[in-house]
């Protein structure tokens, strides 16, 4: 199966634009299944985006961020052939990580 | 008997793009002027390869939303899924691409199309169902998941193509047409809706914040990731919840009248690119 | 708490990866500080329970900055009119302020009013794109943080087809 984080960092002047689309539920705790049972909240907490060691960017999301989220932002430096580091964790405490190259 | 031809001409009008040939003559290249005349009147601002776009050909509104969307698409993990099967042999060593032409790249525009030796309609799921049983692996569910993946991967290879359906000059092939016609128009559940109530006649209106996608090139997008969803569902599944929508008894998936509305509907679409996968409401 | 890794890839870079944030996860739960920050990758801890949980905008905004915000036409909100599907909706945050530390976005209607909160290093744009839940028609919030102060901006989005299920 392939990694849930996908990314798309492009160099542009003196910025990089970062996308990233992660595959995860989301679960926000409210909806209930077909059995009527509620399910339970399942959703990543905290996203962190690093670039030559450092961290350019934290996502602090909620169960209300939509289901495979979506994020875009952008900071000064990096090059193309540069490493951008993602990683996630979420509320059950499961994770995961990519490192891509800036475009 | 007078009354009876004005109500039947009233209704075949009202239907919209329903030919008003004599009743045992099928004509598909009439069918396909009068349904495509019909949009692009009801719709002239619209061009032409646009109603692939669906309800994001009718509302600017809902359009800035989808581009937001599609700027990085939540059924790209779909086509990923779909490509790693692709390249993943089954355990007798072949793969997918043995049993499609091209390898299965860039091939899905071809259908469905008309299987003049077992005389029925093939679609893509169900040639994929079929592969992969000649091959003796089990089939996948045809409504979303694996199936999904793999109708996504190949509707992406085929990005850009146009839908190129064939009718053979075969009675048979004309039957399957015409009965996919005749299922489009039809009224069904409790609803009393048929395909072209929502998809004909109310095209470009509102159902409650949504907007109903035409019929023109409604196949092109498949399969989508619908938000309502929260997943990948392929024309299968849209099939079936659509029946459930008017409060009808959906079909079994793959059964020859969904395959046949298939093929009727992917034949109105030819000209048109595949712009699949999508994302819907 | 360990740190599971959930993936199981075939792809090259993805095994490479898995190692590194293995040994992370290794790292994290051994708790060594001296370790180069990019080896403890996101850090559960960063999480603001607190203001996650908070039912009441005002609360949300509270427990994020511990100060009101002003209503501020330099913090630019980008968001539907009306969302085609409270499930998924596209919004945006920009905003020309100098020195933009935070920005963070609420649905005042949803049972948990904060929805996101971002945290933007020097050299970051104060600029956010993503996607959220809104379980019906609501106001939606934009706060940014710029100089240490709370500048705001907000948007009415109706909703239908609802976010949450419904």
């Amino acid at each position: 199966m392939a990694n849930s984080i996908r990314v798309r960092a492009v160099a542009s002047g003196d910025h990089t634009e970062v996308q990233a689309l992660v595959q995860h539920p989301m679960d926000s705790g409210f909806v209930k299944d077909a059995q009527g049972n509620l399910i339970p909240p399942h959703h990543i907490e905290v996203v962190d985006f690093q670039h030559a060691g450092k961290t350019v960017f934290t996502a602090l999301w909620g169960p209300a961020v939509a289901k495979d989220p979506y994020i875009k932002f952008s900071f000064k430096g990096g090059q193309k052939g540069d490493d951008i580091a993602v990683s996630w964790v979420d509320n059950k405490g499961e994770s995961d990580s990519l490192t891509a190259k800036i475009m | 008997m007078l009354r009876v031809i004005a109500v039947l001409i009233a209704a075949l009008w009202v239907a919209g793009a329903c030919p008003a040939a004599a009743a045992d003559t099928i004509n598909p290249d009439a069918d396909f002027k009068a349904f495509r005349d019909y949009f692009t009147k009801k719709f002239p601002k619209v061009p032409l390869n646009d109603f692939v776009n669906g309800p994001y050909s009718m509302d600017a509104g809902l359009r800035k939303q989808w581009e937001a969307i599609e700027d990085f698409p939540p059924y790209d993990f779909a086509v990923d899924r779909g490509k790693e099967m692709f390249g993943t042999p089954f355990k007798n060593g072949k793969t997918y691409g043995d049993c499609f032409a091209n390898k299965g790249i860039g091939v899905r525009q071809n259908y469905p199309y008309f299987d003049e030796k077992s005389g029925e309609v093939i679609t893509l799921e169900l040639a994929l169902n079929r592969c992969r049983e000649a091959n003796g692996e089990p089939p996948f569910s045809y409504v979303k998941d694996e199936m999904a993946s793999l109708t996504a991967y190949m509707a992406f290879t085929s990005r850009g193509k146009l839908f190129d359906i064939k009718i053979p000059n075969d009675p048979r092939a004309l039957a399957a047409y015409q009965n996919g016609e005749k299922y489009f128009y039809s009224r069904r559940g409790q609803l009393n809706f048929s395909c072209a109530s929502c998809h004909v006649q109310s095209a470009g209106q509102h159902i409650r914040t949504e907007v109903l996608a035409p019929a023109l090139g409604i196949l092109a997008a498949m399969p989508i990731y619908r938000s309502e969803w929260g997943s990948m569902g392929t024309i299968s599944r849209r099939f079936v919840t659509c029946n459930s929508q008017v409060r009808g008894v959906p079909l079994e998936p793959q059964d020859e009248n969904y395959r046949d509305v298939e093929y009727y509907l992917s034949y109105m679409a030819n000209g048109l690119p595949i712009s699949g996968p999508g994302a819907r409401p | 708490m360990p740190l599971k890794i959930t993936t199981n890839s075939r792809h090259d870079r993805t095994r490479r990866l898995l190692l590194k944030s293995a040994l992370g996860g290794l790292v994290a739960a051994l708790a060594l500080p001296w370790l180069p920050k990019w080896a403890r990758a996101a850090d559960g801890a960063l999480w603001p329970k607190d203001a996650f949980t908070q039912k009441t905008e005002a609360g949300a905004i509270k427990a994020l900055y511990g100060k009101e915000a002003t209503a501020s036409d330099q913090v630019k909100l980008d968001a539907p009119e009306i969302a085609e599907n409270g499930a998924v909706v596209p919004i945006a945050v920009s905003s020309a302020l100098p020195n933009v530390t935070s920005i963070s976005i609420l649905v005042s209607e949803n049972p948990f009013p904060l929805a996101a909160s971002y945290k933007l290093p020097p050299g970051t744009t104060a600029m956010v794109a993503n996607r959220l839940k809104m379980a019906k028609t609501s106001k939606v919030v934009a706060l940014v943080e710029s100089d240490g102060k709370i500048f705001s901006a907000t948007k009415e989005v109706k909703v239908t087809v609802g976010g949450c299920g419904g």
